[in-house]
């Protein structure tokens, strides 16, 4: 199971698990943490969404499924996708064995103080112990 | 509520499990990657602990003649001491008590082998029929025995080697043959489309055994690679393939429901009552996504339902059992209803992988 060091200070988070990294142009990538891969374990497909879709925050926007299960990710804030990581079509095992490098989608925020507002490391890590109880 | 726990319970803790709620049971549903233990057991070979299931002693007098009736496939067909047979157990209305293996050990002992969940009222209702047709039997709850099922090409040699007093007595056994061994009863059965052994044994030798396996090279099996394996070998899974509100024949049992013979078995009359409308098929995903349980299927001559669903790891692919109307036929493309989407699927004969290798044709 993680502890606070597995998670990059340099990530913000959301209560559904998915990371959320800002480049320096002020786009965000977004993946799965750790946690959330762990408890699906192997996966075996990814469903992205389209490049343009505006989304609203919270809005279901693509499905990981593992051999397990499948499982909605969420649209950490709102704004636009700009890009989806096509290696995840035929490699979405990178989400296991790299879930902080195995971004799955990028998108343009609507407001930067939305990404500002998400939790940090030490939060996130609150909402996987809580959980865990 | 407290679950139940295995003899083998600290065993997994002791070996990275991840743990879960199985049906009340506390059990391992991986022990790091369900892929890799999937492949695991396809080439080399793996230990499962299913001592959560029941072992049942059937003893005395007229066990053969009882078995005849209380179930649908015929206990004639084993003649040859330690043979086994697959059968379902019926309702009189035909539905699915539970399905099991009876093993012929004596004209005066069947052991049955049961599934977990299902094992008190499997017993309640052996001993409620025995009660009325063969009231000298005894009906025995083995909840002294444990067992391990041990899969894989090499698995069998594995065994040999933590008991080699057992080689002999259980290396001429054919498939789907046990030896009674003493404190070791061996069977050549298996829920993997994998050769191997099932090994029942007192449970304070389990922990042992387990460990003596995993020491000679046996990698210990969760229940998420039982299940991708079961499912490309084409085994129905009691619950979901099929349960009591549906009948062996629409469950993909025909071929262990004997219907030709004179002989007389709870449910016979609901059967030849009811013709089947439906069948379970196998289906392969073509488009991108991962078949499950209860996703709508969608076919021309109309709707059915998926039962059970999963990635296949030797495909590469996803796989499912289907209950579709009769009149679908193997070779035609289906589309199954996956989150609003319709995605085409065909419709294959299965089993979908056994012995290490992928046996459909796409």
């Amino acid at each position: 199971m993680s502890n606070p060091a597995d998670l990059p200070s340099n990530l913000k988070y959301t209560a559904s698990h998915e990371w959320v990294k800002t480049e320096a142009d002020g786009t965000i990538s977004v993946g799965i943490t750790q946690h959330a891969q762990e408890l699906l374990g192997d996966m075996v497909f990814v469903e992205s969404p389209e490049v343009g879709r505006k989304l609203k925050a919270k809005e279901e926007c693509a499905v990981v499924e593992s051999v397990k299960a499948a499982a909605d990710v969420y649209a950490p804030v709102s704004g636009e996708v700009i890009a989806v990581n096509g290696d995840l079509d035929s490699s979405p095992e990178n989400i296991n064995s790299d879930p902080y490098g195995a971004w799955m989608f990028k998108m343009k925020p609507d407001s930067a103080a939305d990404v500002a507002v998400l939790l940090d490391a030490a939060a996130y890590q609150a909402v996987v112990d809580s959980e865990a109880h | 509520m407290t679950l139940k726990t295995t003899p083998l319970n600290a065993a997994h803790r002791a070996m990275g499990a991840k743990m879960v709620d199985f049906g009340g049971w506390d059990m391992p549903v991986n022990y790091g990657s369900q892929i890799d233990e999937h492949h695991q057991v396809r080439n080399d070979s793996g230990m499962f602990d299913v001592c959560h299931m029941r072992v049942v002693d059937a003893k005395g007098e007229g066990v053969r003649a009882f078995l005849r009736y209380l179930l649908a496939n015929n206990a004639d067909k084993i003649t040859m001491p330690g043979k086994a047979l697959y059968s379902a157990m019926l309702r009189p209305n035909g539905g699915v008590i539970d399905d099991l293996i009876i093993y012929f050990m004596t004209e005066q002992w069947f052991r049955i082998v049961v599934n977990a969940g299902t094992a008190d009222k499997d017993i309640a209702w052996m001993k409620e029929q025995a009660a009325t047709h063969a009231p000298g039997l005894t009906i025995t709850s083995r909840d002294d025995l444990a067992m391990v099922a041990v899969q894989g090409p090499n698995a069998r040699a594995k065994v040999w080697e933590v008991l080699p007093q057992t080689r002999a007595a259980t290396e001429g056994l054919v498939n789907f043959q046990a030896a009674d061994c003493g404190e070791y009863f061996i069977a050549r059965t298996g829920y993997t489309g994998e050769d191997g052994f099932e090994v029942m044994l007192p449970k304070e030798k389990v922990e042992d055994f387990w460990y003596a396996l995993n020491k000679v090279g046996v990698k210990p099996i969760g229940l998420g690679a039982r299940d991708t394996l079961r499912l490309e070998a084409g085994m129905n899974l009691y619950g979901q393939d099929m349960d009591e509100t549906v009948g062996p024949l629409e469950s993909g049992l025909a071929w262990t429901v004997d219907l030709k013979s004179e002989r007389d078995f709870i449910g016979k009359a609901a059967l030849l009552a009811n013709p089947p409308s439906k069948k379970l098929v196998g289906l392969v995903l073509l488009d991108r996504g991962v078949l499950r349980g209860h996703q709508k299927v969608v076919s021309a001559q109309g709707e059915g339902e998926i039962t059970s669903g999963t990635f296949s790891p030797t495909l590469e692919k996803s796989i499912a059992l289907a209950r579709v109307p009769d009149g679908v036929q193997i070779g035609d493309t289906v589309q199954v209803e996956i989150r609003d989407k319709l995605l085409n699927a065909k419709v294959v004969k299965y089993p979908f992988a056994r012995n290490g290798k992928a046996v459909v044709s796409l």
